[in-house]
């Protein structure tokens, strides 16, 4: 029962960028698609898995049928669990090396650019839009996080 | 040495490593975050474009329903004979004629106190201009000037040709826009941005004009006054909104008449004729082709170069119109029984035995169409022999009706063909278009491009077809052309590209749906024919806001338009919760909800999906269904004796209401007898299975302050409906709607009768 439940969600997070109606997707979409089910993989497990989907001669999209299976499964195992809010603000504060409790919109940029799986500057200029408060320049990064949270929920 | 790290190295290695970590963390958060926007974006999106096509299929359904009428309707008396006959036919005079009377406009004065805008023709670039400024500052241009454009503007399509050559060897570029909806904004922005037209500034508008937006008839009159002033550089496309039929129901019929109040009619007559002139397409220098909708496999441009595209009044269905008695007597005397020769009359239920007409494709039936698909056909169907045999059992049910109600001497045809007398435009006949004519027009007025290959009917519309690259690549190769620029679909990005860069969509309506819901886009073509795109969003307001926020406000509004839809289906959706609820628990898990409400709504949305914004109130995945239709009504209505039932039903129709109610009141004058209103809903309620007694709606008709002669103003009577949801409240008993169902369940439980 939990599984058919599983296969009813996966179906309908699949179908929303199945646009032609032919049970592919597009695989630059497969990552939103993962990710609005409840997973937050790292950029290198998201290639991983789509290796795992991906046709043998990489076509470009990828197949619901082979899909179905390996999300299942992650879904079971509760792979690529997301990520608790104290975890995300001890992260926050270990960039925060002087212990301001903010950090600058340049070491932001910084962080997100230079470190652990790169933005690219499309990413960066849109957390940048939410998140930098204009007139100190900086990001309050306990206030942004609560803000987030808020915001999904 | 330093083969070992020392103490401060170590230490600084860590904290790198700890920096790279927490800064992955970090993005790895984020990206999750962004996903799940983009979700919800894309949900949001669906539901607009699916509650629209939705719209349009109803379109579709009314057809049926008036065809419905024609069967099970039969009229006991001469007024209700009279009524019928006044719905289906239209008093028509000679159409050149009327057209030619200028002293349509000239007999109207202009009052000294009108500081808007004054016209003189021939029209001079500075009053186009002049006439732009005018409506930025709100003002709004005399029905004189109006109809007296109008006029010239008939005048001057009428010369051109249904395919418009365009050349860029005189204009440096040309700018090609598209869907603009009545959004003045827009249009004023594209030629703040762009500049405005000019000889070296060449412009097509591709269709859709009007209807939704609030300032379509501002957008008409400067599109046509442009392109009196430059007729060379300024052309325009029919769309499928240039209808009347259409605008009945999306928008624009109400604008002309509330911002006309006096000369509306004229002005709405005036259009019917304008928009029929309107060329079909523009060629760009012999290699670019645009089109409002698409095309099929059968598009033929020389076919559709050489028909009389005046005859297509609308697109939603082949009109008749009221002969004159000379023909009547002509045609009773020549009468056969293979009467093959003659128009065929718009409203008969043709469409459920012929295999012909593209808009009543419903999946079974669908396979019949006359058209190559990809749908396996079950058998060699010899299409003639197949219509033939079914119009003569609809012939003889249709003498039987047609003899009851009086109706004039009508008979049914394969294909029209001049008649016996030939055309006679002093007695003012009219040809009709022939099937294949409809056809081909329709095809490119509501078309739309798909991934696959083949061609297929668009049942999501209700008409034209879905085409693939390869019928878009056939296209190109048999006119030697190099690209296809249609409109006729929203974009979020106001363009697109598909079929290998084959066609191009452009839509410049922006925020279409809701503010922040898309950008709008022109394209602009220079001498080597190179699409270069130009996006722009007209409100300023949604550049500030982050894009979290942008999506949460149109996904507010979208919720909103679903959620009162699903209230209006509150009763089938009670039904199908109880099946899913065999032992009567009063709960449902989320999974049967989801299921449930697909199967009552037809919206193909993702539920599971949306089901956090629509369902607050579960527990452990399982939905106590009554209670959540309970808050759903809580929203819709306000006060507690209201039949929620009655309502929900009139609210399920309220669009289609109000287009009945115009269709009926086919003067336009504004108002329907007590009468035509008593017999209106008998005719709704017969079909939508709703049980109002006369005394009920003789109630309801006393309630909409209905005391002048007898007479209801349509706007008056769904203003009151509007009304009546939110002044139940301040305690205006009257106003409330009574039904004749005496189960009393209380406002939130809507009791399925």
């Amino acid at each position: 029962a939990i599984v058919a439940d599983f296969h009813k969600k996966i179906k309908d997070a699949f179908e929303v960028f199945d646009h032609e109606s032919n049970n592919t997707v597009d695989v630059r979409e497969i990552g939103t698609i993962i990710r609005s089910l409840g997973c937050c993989p790292t950029e290198g497990e998201l290639h991983d898995l789509i290796a795992e989907v991906e046709e043998e001669e990489p076509t470009g999209f990828i197949r619901y049928e082979k899909f179905l299976p390996v999300m299942t499964k992650v879904l079971l195992e509760r792979k690529y669990r997301p990520i608790p809010e104290d975890v995300l603000l001890r992260a926050f504060e270990v960039l925060d090396t002087a212990k301001h409790g903010f950090l600058t919109k340049e070491e932001l940029i910084k962080y997100m650019t230079e470190e652990g799986e790169p933005f690219s500057q499309e990413e960066m200029e849109e957390m940048l839009s939410a998140a930098i408060d204009p007139e100190s320049n900086s990001i309050n990064y306990k206030e942004y996080i609560t803000m987030m949270v808020i915001d999904e929920n | 040495m330093g083969s070992s790290t020392s103490a401060p190295h170590r230490f600084a290695f860590q904290n790198a490593e700890h920096a790279f970590k927490a800064a992955a963390l970090i993005q790895r958060w984020y990206r999750r975050y962004m996903a799940r926007l983009e979700m919800r974006r894309r949900c949001t999106w669906s539901i607009f474009q699916s509650i629209e096509y939705a719209g349009q299929q109803d379109q579709v359904k009314l057809h049926d329903f008036f065809s419905y009428l024609v069967d099970h309707f039969t009229p006991r008396n001469h007024n209700e004979r009279d009524f019928l006959n006044r719905m289906f036919t239209e008093e028509r005079f000679a159409q050149d004629s009327e057209m030619e009377k200028s002293s349509d406009f000239e007999s109207i004065e202009v009052p000294d106190s009108y500081t808007g805008p004054r016209l003189s023709f021939p029209l001079l670039p500075d009053q186009a201009t002049a006439l732009v400024e005018a409506f930025r500052l709100k003002q709004q241009l005399h029905a004189r000037y109006v109809l007296n454009l109008l006029y010239e503007t008939r005048k001057h399509l009428a010369q051109l040709p249904n395919i418009n050559r365009v050349s860029t060897c005189y204009s440096e570029e040309i700018t090609v826009c598209g869907d603009l909806h009545g959004q003045l904004d827009d249009l004023i922005f594209i030629f703040y941005k762009n500049g405005l037209p000019s000889p070296e500034r060449a412009y097509v508008f591709n269709g859709d004009f009007v209807d939704r937006g609030k300032e379509s008839v501002e957008i008409l009159m400067v599109l046509f006054a442009f392109m009196l002033v430059y007729p060379k550089e300024f052309h325009l496309n029919r769309g499928n909104h240039e209808d009347h039929m259409v605008n009945l129901r999306y928008g624009f019929t109400k604008e002309v008449l509330h911002k006309y109040k006096t000369h509306g009619k004229k002005i709405l007559r005036t259009l019917q004729d304008v928009f029929c002139w309107l060329p079909l397409a523009t060629l760009v220098d012999e290699k670019v082709l645009v089109l409002h909708g698409g095309i099929s496999d059968r598009t033929d441009l020389e076919f559709l170069a050489k028909l009389d595209r005046h005859k297509i009044v609308s697109t939603l269905r082949c009109k008749m119109r009221k002969e004159s008695t000379k023909q009547e007597e002509e045609k009773k005397t020549a009468n056969q029984p293979s009467s093959a020769q003659e128009p065929t009359p718009w409203f008969l239920p043709q469409s459920r035995s012929l295999p012909s007409t593209p808009f009543h494709l419903r999946p079974d039936k669908a396979h019949r169409a006359g058209r190559s698909c990809s749908i396996p056909c079950p058998g060699a169907l010899d299409r003639q022999e197949l219509s033939r045999h079914a119009r003569r059992s609809v012939d003889l049910e249709l003498e039987r009706c047609r003899q009851q109600a009086g109706f004039p001497g009508i008979k049914e045809s394969e294909e029209p063909s001049p008649l016996a007398s030939g055309p006679d435009p002093e007695s003012g006949e009219l040809l009709e278009p022939t099937q294949e004519e409809w056809r081909q027009v329709v095809d490119i007025l509501w078309s739309d491009p798909m991934a696959q290959e083949g061609c297929k009917a668009n049942t999501v519309r209700g008409g034209g077809c879905y085409f693939g690259p390869d019928v878009t690549e056939q296209l190109l190769e048999r006119y030697s052309l190099q690209l296809l620029i249609r409109s006729h679909e929203c974009k979020p990005e106001g363009y697109e590209f598909c079929h290998n860069r084959k066609v191009l969509t452009i839509f410049s309506a922006s925020n279409y749906y809701e503010v922040g819901s898309n950008r709008g886009a022109y394209v602009k073509l220079g001498p080597s024919l190179t699409p270069h795109i130009v996006q722009y969003q007209a409100n300023k307001g949604t550049h500030l806001l982050t894009m979290r926020q942008r999506i949460s406000r149109v996904e507010e509004s979208a919720l909103r338009a679903l959620r009162k839809k699903l209230f209006a289906h509150s009763s089938d959706l009670l039904d199908e919760f109880k099946k899913h609820d065999a032992d009567k628990t009063g709960i449902i898990s989320l999974s049967d909800w989801a299921a449930a409400v697909e199967s009552v709504l037809h919206l193909g949305l993702p539920w599971r999906m949306l089901r956090p914004q629509l369902v607050n109130s579960s527990t452990d995945n399982m939905l106590e269904y009554k209670t959540w239709l309970e808050s759903l009504a809580k929203e819709q209505l306000s006060r507690e004796n209201i039949q929620s039932s009655l309502l929900e039903k009139l609210y399920r129709n309220r669009s289609n209401l109000e287009t009945i109610f115009r269709i009926i009141d086919s003067d336009h004058s504004g108002f329907i007898s007590l009468d035509e209103f008593r017999q209106t809903w008998k005719l709704f309620s017969s079909h939508m299975n709703i049980d109002i007694s006369d005394n009920c709606i003789c109630d309801l008709a006393r309630s909409i302050d209905f005391n002048k002669d007898g007479q209801i103003d349509i706007n008056e009577f769904l203003e009151a409906f509007r009304l009546v949801e939110q002044s139940c409240s301040e305690g205006r008993d009257s106003a409330c709607p009574q039904s004749t169902d005496t189960s009393d369940g209380g406002p939130s439980s809507p009791d399925p009768h």
